[in-house]
Formats: structure tokens, sequence, C-alpha cells
């Protein structure tokens, strides 16, 4: 006998969807199998099982954004791109994601369709499956509306190897685009600022990307998604692991006008905004010209940029070479970029 | 992007350095301050001091609003914000400056409702926001920010908010600077001259360092280029044997400042008898508090404050780095005890404090660039 077709007919998320009762199965199979479904998930099973062997890469990731749908983009597919995305940072093809929801009691059933829809698109777009996922309800106050954790899955092909290991004196740095759209789209949209600038989030899936460089083999040494902490964090942490330096030239620096008009009101360093679809790739002398062509040639690159080179010293710092023609450190930031106050 | 990539022009920047090097006396050592923080942070953010000539030391002065704030008056901010029914709001810089009793932060991790604003005017909207409690904006800074605290509070008597109020630790620049022109071996030989400050200010009210201590000013705007014109003013003078208070920032400051700003400090708050500086000890009438008229939205009136002074760290020496005694790195502490991570002194906490500008990137001991106290 077939069972009957669920439905969800709140409109308001309760306590009761987390029950684990005829609420909590509604809402699995209305929405969320409604959305994300495949045959895997389908299965509803306590673990889902999918063919593998080789090499596998893991990741895992909480997404507690505010507020929860931006310009350019909501936490849904967010939850997707930046999983697949440090996935696709090691080399790996993402395959599998599995997607945690921890919603606060009271929250719009519509609001959650919107987002896990998104999340949905996002999955296709990205070529990933959602395969295994749990839902957790809580009191009122208890939870920022709703809170994603996504991990994820990948393979990764013979003889990929990346990591700042292999990163010489030498080799150059590119960035597939354009800096601290997310960041500042956010902050733009929490609207305490009272600022208004039409910027958008740039939340996207850079696999292919990161597929497309993984071509070039030896040439291509490391890779990063530049995401909280943006740009100078992640070079930072190269320096660091690599000890060697990172030197990037102010002039090549790509910030959109409206971004930079952002963070020069609120006094923020763009190089410390998150970034939700770029990456930085280390690749050798020799391969810089080939791989930001082929950076370029993808609608996600086009303003894929060189910005400096690693050298041997000064050991673990990154440097960077102003408009002007003096010096700094870009040193890693304590907490949050704070506006400035006068 | 339009109005500031002219004013960081490497090719002007390279005109007035060259310029500048040809007004220096080789071999001398000409040292200029800058007094406000902001201009601090631009020097080290645009590399400035790669472009000037070696006998132009740049020593950095005391106009960082959060550097200045003693730890007492921290604790006292902590004191209020632990009160029941009180949230305390303030600038995101001020929760990291440590107290005697730790941070507004770590107040706030211990559940003391703290909340980080952009201006007091936030502050203000969200009492309206919380009408069962009681908002506390905890002012600081100088004549700068002190406009927007008066417009709050005469907005707050307007709409007659019951629940709002203001825990008042606005300064003035010109005691501090007064200190510091009688610090015994000066080693100072000129002045830029803070440019916000000066919006609300004007430019006369420098008029008596060069009239009183014969040290030149040049107010100055924030870009690498400004402040590269304003050292050449500078140095212009004294070949020129002239001593004066001259504008740079010509395109926001005027002479005799902004009246109608001055009038709502002035409508506002008033001089307090006695105020006590980080690092600089108790200084005569140099801070605000507010006017017996706004005392139903002064905090000190409303709350017992305990008003505690708490001893600087004997190992921080904050106090002459804000008078320009000596660098950052001068100090025992800098990059060591003392980091931006668990920062022992206020110099080290806000992003225009002089040794967390020299920190985050100036720290290259040159030509080895090699990172100094890292």
């Amino acid at each position: 006998m077939a069972r009957r077709r669920a439905v969800l007919r709140d409109e308001l998320i309760t306590l009761a969807h987390g029950a684990g009762g005829k609420a909590t199965r509604n809402l699995v199979e209305a929405l969320f199998l409604d959305e994300l479904g495949n045959d895997v998930l389908s299965a509803l099973g306590d673990a889902a099982v999918v063919p593998g062997g080789g090499r596998l890469a893991l990741s895992t990731d909480s997404y507690v954004v505010h507020p929860l749908e931006f310009p350019g983009g909501s936490i849904g597919e967010l939850a997707v791109n930046g999983t697949v995305n440090d996935l696709a940072m090691v080399g790996a093809t993402p395959r599998w994601l599995t997607a945690g929801f921890v919603i606060e009691e009271g929250f719009p059933v519509a609001d959650l369709r919107r987002i896990v829809a998104s999340m949905g698109a996002a999955a296709r777009a990205a070529g990933v499956a959602v395969v295994a996922g749990d839902t957790k309800v809580v009191e009122r106050g208890n939870a920022d509306g709703l809170f994603v954790t996504t991990a994820g899955v990948g393979t990764i092909a013979d003889g990929v190897d990346l990591g700042p290991h292999r990163v010489l004196p030498g080799d150059r740095v590119l960035l597939s685009g354009t800096l601290a759209d997310h960041g500042m789209a956010v902050m733009v949209a929490r609207g305490d600022l009272q600022l208004e600038a039409e910027i958008e989030s740039d939340t996207a899936a850079v696999h292919e990307l990161a597929a497309s460089l993984v071509a070039l083999g030896e040439g291509l040494r490391w890779m990063r998604d530049p995401t909280r902490g943006g740009l100078a964090t992640a070079l930072n942490e190269l320096a660091e692991a690599s000890g060697l330096a990172v030197v990037l030239d102010e002039t090549a620096l790509p910030v959109r006008p409206a971004v930079n008009a952002a963070c020069e009101i609120l006094g923020i360093d763009p190089l410390y905004v998150a970034n939700e679809g770029k990456l930085i790739a280390i690749v050798a002398p020799q391969s810089v010209d080939e791989a930001l062509s082929l950076l370029q040639a993808s609608p996600l690159g086009t303003d894929a940029a060189l910005l400096g080179e690693v050298r041997a010293k000064p050991a673990g710092l990154v440097l960077l070479d102003t408009t002007l023609g003096g010096t700094r450190i870009v040193d890693m930031l304590v907490g949050d970029p704070l506006p400035r106050i006068c | 992007m339009k109005y500031v990539d002219e004013y960081r022009s490497a090719e002007l920047a390279r005109g007035l350095a060259s310029e500048i090097a040809g007004l220096v006396q080789p071999g001398e050592t000409w040292r200029v301050m800058e007094v406000c923080g902001g201009h601090t942070h631009a020097i080290y953010r645009h590399g400035l001091e790669d472009l000037l000539p070696s006998e132009v030391e740049l020593v950095h002065g005391p106009g960082c609003p959060v550097c200045v704030i003693p730890m007492g008056r921290v604790d006292d901010a902590i004191s209020l914000a632990e009160e029941p029914g009180i949230t305390l709001a303030t600038f995101g810089d001020m929760m990291r400056v440590p107290g005697g009793r730790g941070s507004l932060l770590e107040a706030k991790a211990r559940g003391a409702d703290v909340r980080m604003v952009y201006s007091p005017l936030d502050a203000l909207a969200l009492a309206a926001k919380l009408p069962d409690r009681r908002v506390i904006f905890f002012a600081i800074g100088f004549e700068t920010t002190a406009p927007a605290t008066a417009v709050t509070l005469l907005r707050a008597r307007a709409q007659a908010t019951p629940n709002f109020a203001v825990f008042c630790n606005h300064v003035t620049i010109e005691p501090p600077l007064r200190a510091i022109l009688e610090t015994p071996g000066l080693r100072v030989d000129a002045f830029i001259g803070p440019g916000h400050v000066s919006t609300v200010i004007g430019t006369d009210a420098y008029r008596f360092i060069p009239k009183e201590y014969g040290r030149p000013v040049a107010v100055s705007a924030f870009e690498p280029v400004d402040l590269l014109q304003s050292i050449a003013l500078l140095l212009r003078q004294r070949a020129e044997g002239r001593c004066e208070v001259e504008n740079q920032y010509t395109r926001v400051v005027r002479r005799e400042g902004n009246a109608r700003a001055l009038a709502a400090i002035d409508e506002t708050m008033e001089l307090r008898d006695e105020f006590e500086w980080r690092g600089l000890g108790t200084i005569p009438r140099s801070a605000m508090r507010l006017r017996a008229a706004f005392a139903e939205w002064d905090a000190e009136q409303l709350y017992t404050i305990p008003g505690v002074r708490i001893e600087d760290p004997k190992a921080c020496r904050c106090g002459e780095v804000l008078t320009g005694q000596i660098k950052p790195w001068e100090c025992g502490v800098f990059g060591t005890a003392c980091t931006p991570e668990r920062p022992l002194g206020t110099c080290m906490v806000s992003s225009e404090g002089a040794c967390a500008a020299f920190y985050a990137y100036g720290r290259l001991r040159r030509p080895t660039e090699e990172p100094v106290g890292a």
C-alpha cells in the first residue's frame, strides 16, 4: 500500500516539527525531500550509502549568517557553495553533501522553503547531491531563525597533491575575481549602518574553476577560498604554514567601485572582508599565463588577476607594496573588522 | 574612486616627497607629530614613511579616542553594564579595551548586555526598541564625536525618551596638546593638526601652539598626499622663517569651525573640573560632563559610579607613546606581553592606536625586512 503523500500546511515552525512525529515527517517529506530529494536521500535511512573508493576529501561547515537572505543569495546557497568550495580547494570533485538544520520555533515555513529551494538549486548547479539530513527545532530565542550545517564528501584523482608544502619562492598569487563582495553585501543588508549601496554577494561554487586549474598538474601548488577573514587571513595562513613570504601589489587588487566606496566610508580594509565565490591559487611562474586565461575564460573568473608573488623572506609574513610606493605588513585581524570611530 | 584616488596618486606623492627632501637639512632630525590617530593609521596603511627622507621623523600623538580612556573608566562602564535592566551601547573598539576587571567584551560573555553601535543615534533607537530596559551610551571621543552625542541628547529630550542615558567621557584636544608641549625635553618640532576635530573646533583653536610654544601647525586631511603636503607646508614655513597655523584640509575645515556643532556641545555639556587620561594622569578642565539640564539622561546622576582609579600596568608605557616620547617598539612589552590579541595598553587596541597601527602594518626593520617584536 502506498504511503499517503505528506503535506505541510503550517505557516510557522513549531516545536512539534522537531518532535519526531507526524509533523516532523511532514516537514521532512513535504519540504526537504521536495526541494532536495534524490534517490539516496529519498530512502530516508539512518545513513546514506554511496559508491566510492580511492582518496576522499571531507569537510564540514556551519552557517549562521544574519540576515538569512541578502542581495545575491541566502544562507541556503552559502551552505552548499561554501562546503563545495572547501572540497574543491584540495583538488577534490565535490560529490555528496549532508545538511543539518537547527530551526527556531516560530520560523515561517515559506521562508524555510525558499531557503531550502535555493539550496536545492545550488546543489544541482554544483553537481552535488544532498544525501542525508537532520532537523531540530529549538525554542524561540535559542537560535537566530535558522542555522544550517553542511558536510561534504568529494573524490580526489590520483596524483593530485596541493598544499603549502608545494609552494616555492617565485610562485605567483592569482585571485579569481573581485574582493569583499559578500562581506560588504551582508554588512549593508543588515541595515544598521544606514548605508545604501547596490552590492551583491558573490556566493557561487567555484569547483569548475578549481578543476580547470587542477588540470595544470605540477604548475598548481595551493588553493584556498578566501571566506571569513578575507584574502589577508588566507594568505597569512599560507605564509605561516609554508614559512615563506607573500608580497602583494596594491595596484593589482580587484575591488568593485561600490564595494570600495562602502569600505572607505566605514574604514574597513577589503583585504579582510569575506568572499564566497572566489579562489586564490598559487601557481608556478611558467603556469601563470595559462592559469590566468583559464580563470578569465569562465564567467566566474572574468576579473581574475595576478596579485603578487611568493618570496623566501621575510619568512611567515604577508607584505603589500602600496600604490604610493611604500611597503607594509598585512597582518591577521584579531576580531571582526570594525568601522572606525572618527 | 573619485575624491579618494586623487589623494593617493603615486605621482603627486613622489613630487611632494622630493620637495620635502629638498627642504630638510642633510643629517638633521626634524620631528613632526601627527596628533590624530586617523593620521597614524593612514601613515602606516600607505607605507608613507618609506617616501620620507631619513631626516623627517614622524612622532605619533595622543589623538586616539579609545587610547586615552583610563582603566578606571572602563571598570565604571562594566559596572554600569552589570546593573540589572541596563543595556550598555558603545563603539566596537571600546569593547576590547582592558580595564581592571577585563574588557566590556568579557563582561558581555559573562552575561552583561553590551551592544556595539555605530553612532549614538543608534543607541537612542535601541532604547525605543527596548522599552523595558535603560540603554546607556558609553560616549567617548574628542570634539569629533561629541556633537553626535550632543545631537542625540537633544533628540532624546525632544522625544522625551525616558529609558536612555549617556555615560559621558568626551575629552577636549587642547589640554593633552598643552601637556605634550609642557613636557621637559620636548622632542617635537612641528605638528600635523588633527583633521576631523578641526572640522568642529576650527583652525584658530591651535593658534596657542605657534604663539606660546613656537611650533608650527598644519591641519591635515587623511589621505597620503594630504599628509605629505602638510609636511611640506611645515618645512616651507621653516624655510621662510614663518611659524603659524596653516590649513591643508581646506575642502572641509574652516578657520572658525562648525558653529552649530559647537552650539550643540555647549547646550548639552560643560567642562569637568578634572579628568584622568590614560598615561597622562589627571588633567584639569580637559573633559566634558552633561549639563544639569540633562540630568535625567546622565548616567553619572542616575547610577552610582564606582570611580575607582586603576593604576596602569607597570610595564605599560602608553603614556610615553601617547606623548611621543617613545616609539611603540621602544616599549618593553610591545609585541610580547602586549599584542592586539591580548592588549595590555590601550594603544594596542584601536586601529588608530600607534602601537596597534605599527604592529599591524609597520613592524619591519629595514633594510633586512625582519619583523620586530613579533
